[in-house]
């Protein structure tokens, strides 16, 4: 079966015409999402020290313009003569790494099983939407610190904890999605073609669903860093000497009254992260909704 | 009413079912807690001692009915490091837990519901936007990085408030805002587009037409009826919210509540006092759930006739 091609945008033509479309606060959050991503990258050629690295002589240095900073740490220095600077962009990395992970996984778990309830149905739709509702029904963080107090704070722990946050959204969206489909013409013909289940999932539902997913990814994206940061900050989540943004909140707190540098760095960047994320996802949404409705 | 009470308990009892069976089986997940805690330099008669204290040399099944027999029997173990009932411990935290989160959820209510209602009658002007954008922001900013942007003013800087601690009504400020933040952001959006549809109604243009006052149009008319939306999303979302806010905030402030408890419990593998805490905290989200969802049917009169029927 073929399809009459319709040509596509060119790439750069296609994200020229996101960008017109954006709002000033938009356009302001897509920079500030490249700049972090840019930075999370290229973090170890921009950061200027070794994130663990201490010096005794350099300790809880404020950052430069300051009394008694000392040149070349940009961001100050903290309790043990580390670089917050440093530190902060390699905790970035780490941050946007683990929720890229863990939203992947979540992806990956939900709409596997969205797909499976959404297409057979019955019993095992039942108890796939069981498992959702439970999940619905229990804090998560609560979830995520009985996990990884059980299991130990070691980094595949840590993915799968922010893998399980947020599957049941993604399960909801594919399978509300799927029996959506499920009743339209164009599946039936593929059925009475002879296509098998797998084969329309594959090849008929999962296009058809991509934008939803991308815009709950998005959506997820901003709760996975927040659950992160949480737990990090807690000191449940990746162990010290390792930066993330969160454990670096957490440990600078206890020098808040007199280095608070050390805490403000890091909060802005998880304030940024999230920021940036929810009004992505909240245009993302917009967007993909009026083309539904154009549909 | 009463099928639709019966169902809704049913459910509840179910998922709490699952729950403590998800629990029970994650804590066998790790091997021998026993390992954990006590550490080396034990004697293995000890240790033995010790496993068969806890029925760690038990079949899994069996370990689990004797799990279960915990809720009729009120037995559900000894603190590892206290040394103490882990029921005890865990009841003398929940009056903390439910006073912070009684205030927070007072400011929330006092603070979300009028500018819900303004961003909804003024949505075009500049109110609504400013409202929405101000939810949006409580919606981004994590409570920690707000508890902690509070202590650095208002404690280290200005030296207004404490930081640690509940004994007096000053240390209740800076926790319930904290802890209301993003509860705030969250009712406010869902009044605003809960009034948003309610506005529309045609009983809204009737009760104009008939005289009322503005103002009592929009309480008597408009409230009431968004307020059965708003009241199932107070369930079904704050309550989760608030539970996942605690845990944070009551470990900053060293609030003596239980999700203080639970935090440290879990960075010192208490697991006994971790198991049963997180049980009780699920347990309250899902009452608190169940009670949202009989309200509900409760107050709204068209599901009332529709249950009749």
């Amino acid at each position: 079966m073929t399809y009459p091609a319709v040509p596509a945008p060119s790439l750069p033509a296609a994200a020229y015409q996101l960008w017109r479309s954006a709002d000033v606060i938009q356009k302001v959050a897509i920079l500030i999402g490249i700049t972090l991503v840019v930075l999370a990258i290229f973090a170890p050629l921009i950061a200027p020290f070794d994130p663990n690295s201490q010096s005794l002589i350099a300790r809880l240095r404020p950052p430069l313009g300051f009394e008694r900073a000392k040149a070349g740490y940009l961001l100050g220095t903290d309790e043990l003569g580390r670089d917050v600077f440093s530190r902060s962009l390699y905790g970035l990395r780490l941050t946007l790494m683990l929720a890229g992970l863990g939203a992947t996984l979540g992806l990956m778990i939900g709409g596997t099983l969205g797909l499976l309830a959404g297409i057979a149905g019955g019993r095992t739709e039942a108890s796939i939407m069981a498992a959702v509702d439970t999940q619905i029904a229990v804090p998560f963080t609560l979830v995520a610190l009985f996990l990884l107090a059980i299991l130990g704070s070691s980094i595949q722990v840590i993915v799968l904890v922010l893998g399980l946050a947020g599957w049941e959204q993604y399960a909801r969206i594919v399978r509300g999605e799927v029996k959506r489909l499920m009743n339209m013409p164009f599946i039936e013909a593929a059925r009475a073609a002879g296509a098998g289940p797998l084969r329309i999932a594959r090849h008929h539902l999962l296009p058809n669903i991509v934008s939803p997913l991308v815009v709950q990814f998005t959506l997820s994206l901003s709760n996975i860093v927040l659950l992160e940061s949480t737990l990090s900050f807690l000191g449940l989540g990746v162990q010290p000497p390792t930066a993330t943004l969160g454990s670096m909140v957490g440990i600078g707190r206890d020098y808040m009254p007199t280095a608070p540098w050390i805490v403000i760095a890091p909060a802005m960047m998880i304030l940024l992260i999230t920021f940036a994320v929810q009004i992505l996802g909240d245009w993302l949404r917009d967007g993909a909704d009026v083309r539904l409705r154009a549909r | 009413m009463l099928s639709y009470a019966l169902r809704t308990l049913t459910r509840m009892a179910l998922t709490f079912f699952a729950i403590v069976t998800i629990v029970f089986f994650a804590t066998r997940l790790s091997g021998d807690a026993i390992d954990y805690v006590v550490g080396e330099g034990i004697t293995s008669e000890d240790r033995a001692l010790l496993i068969e204290y806890y029925d760690l040399d038990k079949p899994l099944f069996s370990q689990y009915l004797a799990f279960l027999r915990a809720f009729t029997d009120g037995q559900f173990g000894l603190s590892f490091i206290e040394r103490r009932p882990v029921s005890e411990i865990v009841v003398e935290r929940l009056w903390p837990s439910a006073q912070l989160l009684l205030s927070a959820m007072a400011l929330t209510l006092l603070v979300s519901i009028p500018l819900g209602i303004a961003a909804a009658i003024w949505r075009k002007s500049w109110v609504g936007s400013a409202v929405m954008a101000v939810a949006f922001l409580g919606y981004a900013v994590p409570n920690f990085v707000l508890a902690i942007v509070m202590v650095l003013v208002f404690s280290y800087w200005l030296n207004w408030l404490p930081v640690v601690g509940n004994g007096t009504a000053l240390h209740f400020i800076m926790p319930t805002v904290a802890m209301a933040g993003v509860l705030i952001a969250a009712l406010t959006r869902f009044t605003r587009n809960a009034m948003l549809d309610v506005l529309g109604q045609d009983f809204m243009r009737t009760a104009r037409a008939k005289g009322l006052p503005e103002a009592r149009v929009i309480v008597k008319h408009g409230l009431r009826n968004a307020g059965i939306t708003i009241l199932s999303v107070i369930g079904l979302q704050v309550a989760g919210l608030a539970a996942a806010g605690s845990v944070v905030i009551e470990a900053i402030f060293a609030w003596p509540g239980i999700g203080d408890l639970l935090v440290s419990s879990a960075l010192r593998r208490d697991y006994p006092v971790l198991q049963f805490g997180v049980l009780t905290v699920a347990l309250a989200v899902i009452v608190i759930n169940a009670a949202v969802d009989l309200a509900y049917a409760w107050a709204d009169p068209r599901l009332r006739h529709t249950v009749k029927a």
